[in-house]
């Protein structure tokens, strides 16, 4: 660690009790959620929202820290939920196996489209990842080997622990909270080294940063590599619990746009922005869901799609958005004005 | 198969009037992205809208194919209106990222609504003015599909002028080049930014219109639509419009040809995979000045 760097360690050493309480508490929370909350619907929501989380989390790394807006994740969600059933259909491996080769095969896709969609900037860049991704489910759909349209299946049963295929949803919401922990650890190391004041320089501005020597396409890549590979465990997390894929599925534009939903509203290119974003966002289109959509009118959607848009405008920088501009809610308050709350 | 030269020309045709429409689609598109750098992802909605309108006004009035898309024109225009009013004007004080979210949010509410209204089944336009087809050297030219192809390539040129030659262009045009020169010069930039969402739903409208005498409509129908409107504005360069009516032809005969050769589950992959080869070897579009 250079001085300057450890300086600012042992600066915030004083608060860093309080800062380690609140994620402590969290995850004291998250561990005793399963155990004191019984039923097999919320269990799996609980699921749900950890493993959202992850996708999310995943995402922002490259579209939080790095801002390249991606909404073509898909394609390594797509890749990672179908590694294991792929591996299973033809070769009958443990579907455990199947994770690390969607982790690898993700990374060098991301590692072969990254240089070229790399070079396009600010809405083209969205847009070329929204064609890889849409290629690539065009792809799948018409090449019989991983099952054309119909997609694959896995085990009915799991044949022993290593396929990950169990009944209830508690196993599959440990997994994936250890995941999550992982994720947001490795996050969390990235924002304190060198490669996460990187991606934020990036962020901030492509040409200042590559005049001060950073090798802004290579850190760009490795950016893309790590978020794909965390984005495949996603979703071959999420190939494990459904036990089926398909081409719709895991490689459909709502997939991604998802991530980026998750990511965005909640707070993107924060630790915990993710997190928070799935904790209400997939809860609120679950539930809304179970008790609306059950008449099959589409009012659930309608619903998601209006806080979505409502979110965008009114807190375009994510819910987590509000508690840093607390100071400034509490100066709209009667008594405490200054010039600064009239300001747009 | 027969490789005819009478089977080549139909394909081409086939080819190029549905490539009008997409370019008409595109034009919208590519006016709100030149002008305002926002992508609508909603668009495709305008168009699904555009269709519905379209199948009310039939089903209510058994008006003839004039009456029913100038319906849609003026429905959609005022739905761009209320939304720019309602919703871009403050994503506008947003990042981009916020652009995105906020109209797909808006996508997913119009889908859904149209869902809640009109149910998720196929339906398609009742009584069949525009059925029939005529015959030209072996040529078979469906009326529908004449009629808005023509019809887009001639609103897109008009479009075009529209933007270029007269006080409303060069006023979106000062907006867009800068917003405060422009309110110091007399305009008022919500104002002008309304006309042109207006301006841009009332152009789906019109494509949405014309594509119901001959498709399916479906609350999902939209998807298909928009992502192809962003291929075409891309390689047409974003902003264009020549270039967006040129891409939208070639955009058209690619799937036209691909459909023809290769079967039609290969006609968007080839317009996806066209679409990155471009994107790859010449990030501003086939027609974009390049930007440094």
């Amino acid at each position: 660690m250079d001085a300057p760097s450890r300086a600012l360690w042992q600066g915030e050493d004083v608060s860093s009790w309080r800062r380690a309480t609140a994620p402590t508490v969290i995850l004291a929370i998250a561990v005793a959620y399963p155990l004191v909350i019984q039923g097999p619907y919320w269990q799996r929501l609980g699921a749900l929202v950890l493993l959202g989380a992850i996708g999310a989390s995943a995402w922002n790394i490259v579209g939080g820290y790095a801002g390249q807006i991606s909404i073509g994740h898909a394609l390594f969600y797509g890749i990672g939920a179908y590694a294991p059933l792929l591996l299973y259909t033809v070769f009958k491996t443990p579907l455990l196996v199947g994770i690390p080769a969607g982790v690898v095969c993700s990374v060098l896709v991301a590692f072969v489209i990254g240089r070229p969609t790399f070079r396009l900037r600010g809405h083209y860049f969205t847009m070329g990842t929204i064609a890889v991704a849409e290629l690539t489910r065009l792809g799948f759909q018409n090449w019989a080997f991983v099952g054309g349209p119909n997609g694959l299946a896995g085990p009915v049963q799991g044949r022993a622990w290593w396929d990950l295929t169990f009944r209830g949803s508690t196993v599959y919401y440990y997994v994936f909270l250890f995941t999550l922990c992982l994720v947001l650890l490795v996050t969390h190391l990235l924002e304190r080294a060198r490669f996460g004041h990187y991606l934020r320089a990036i962020k901030d501005s492509e040409r200042a940063s590559r005049s001060l020597g950073i090798p802004v396409s290579r850190y760009k890549l490795y950016a893309l590599m790590l978020s794909a590979a965390f984005t495949a465990v996603a979703g071959s997390f999420y190939g494990m619990m459904i036990g089926f894929v398909d081409p719709n599925s895991v490689f459909g534009i709502l997939i991604s746009v998802e991530m980026v939903i998750v990511a965005t509203l909640g707070g993107s290119g924060r630790l915990f922005g993710p997190l928070i974003g799935a904790l209400i966002l997939i809860p609120l289109k679950q539930l809304t869901n179970a008790y609306m959509g059950s008449s099959g009118s589409g009012v659930s959607l309608l619903a998601y799609g209006v806080v979505i848009m409502a979110l965008s405008a009114a807190e375009p920088n994510g819910l987590i958005g509000i508690w840093s501009n607390r100071h400034r809610i509490m100066r709209l308050l009667p008594g405490r004005r200054s010039g600064e709350a009239y300001e747009r | 198969m027969h490789f005819t030269v009478g089977a080549l020309v139909q394909t081409a045709i086939d080819g190029l009037l549905l490539g009008g429409v997409y370019g008409l689609i595109a034009v919208g598109l590519t006016l709100i992205w030149g002008m305002m750098d926002v992508v609508n992802f909603a668009h495709g909605e305008f168009v699904m809208i555009g269709m519905y309108v379209a199948y009310v006004v039939v089903l209510m009035t058994h008006a003839d194919v004039a009456v029913f898309t100038i319906a849609s024109a003026l429905v959609l225009f005022a739905l761009g209106v209320v939304i720019y009013y309602g919703l871009i004007r403050y994503l506008l004080r947003g990042p981009m990222i916020a652009q995105i979210l906020g109209t797909f949010g808006l996508s997913l509410a119009l889908q859904y609504a149209i869902f809640w209204i009109f149910s998720p089944n196929y339906i398609t336009l009742p009584g069949n003015a525009l059925a029939g087809s005529f015959a030209f050297r072996g040529v078979h030219v469906p009326l529908a599909q004449l009629i808005a192809g023509v019809f887009s390539v001639v609103m897109s040129a008009a479009m075009f002028v529209l933007l270029t030659r007269t006080r409303v262009g060069k006023q979106m045009l000062a907006v867009s080049e800068n917003r405060d020169a422009s309110m110091l010069m007399g305009i008022q930039p919500d104002r002008v930014q309304a006309l042109a969402w207006g301006i841009s739903a009332a152009s789906a409208g019109i494509a949405g219109a014309l594509l119901a005498t001959f498709f399916y409509l479906f609350p999902e129908v939209g998807t298909t639509f928009v992502l192809l409107a962003f291929v075409v504005v891309c390689l047409g360069g974003f902003g264009s419009v020549p270039g967006a009516i040129v891409s939208g032809l070639v955009v058209g005969l690619i799937q036209a040809y691909v459909g023809y050769l290769g079967g039609s589950s290969y006609k968007n992959m080839a317009v996806f995979g066209v679409f990155l080869a471009v994107l790859w070897m010449r990030p501003q579009g086939l027609f974009g000045k390049a930007k440094t």
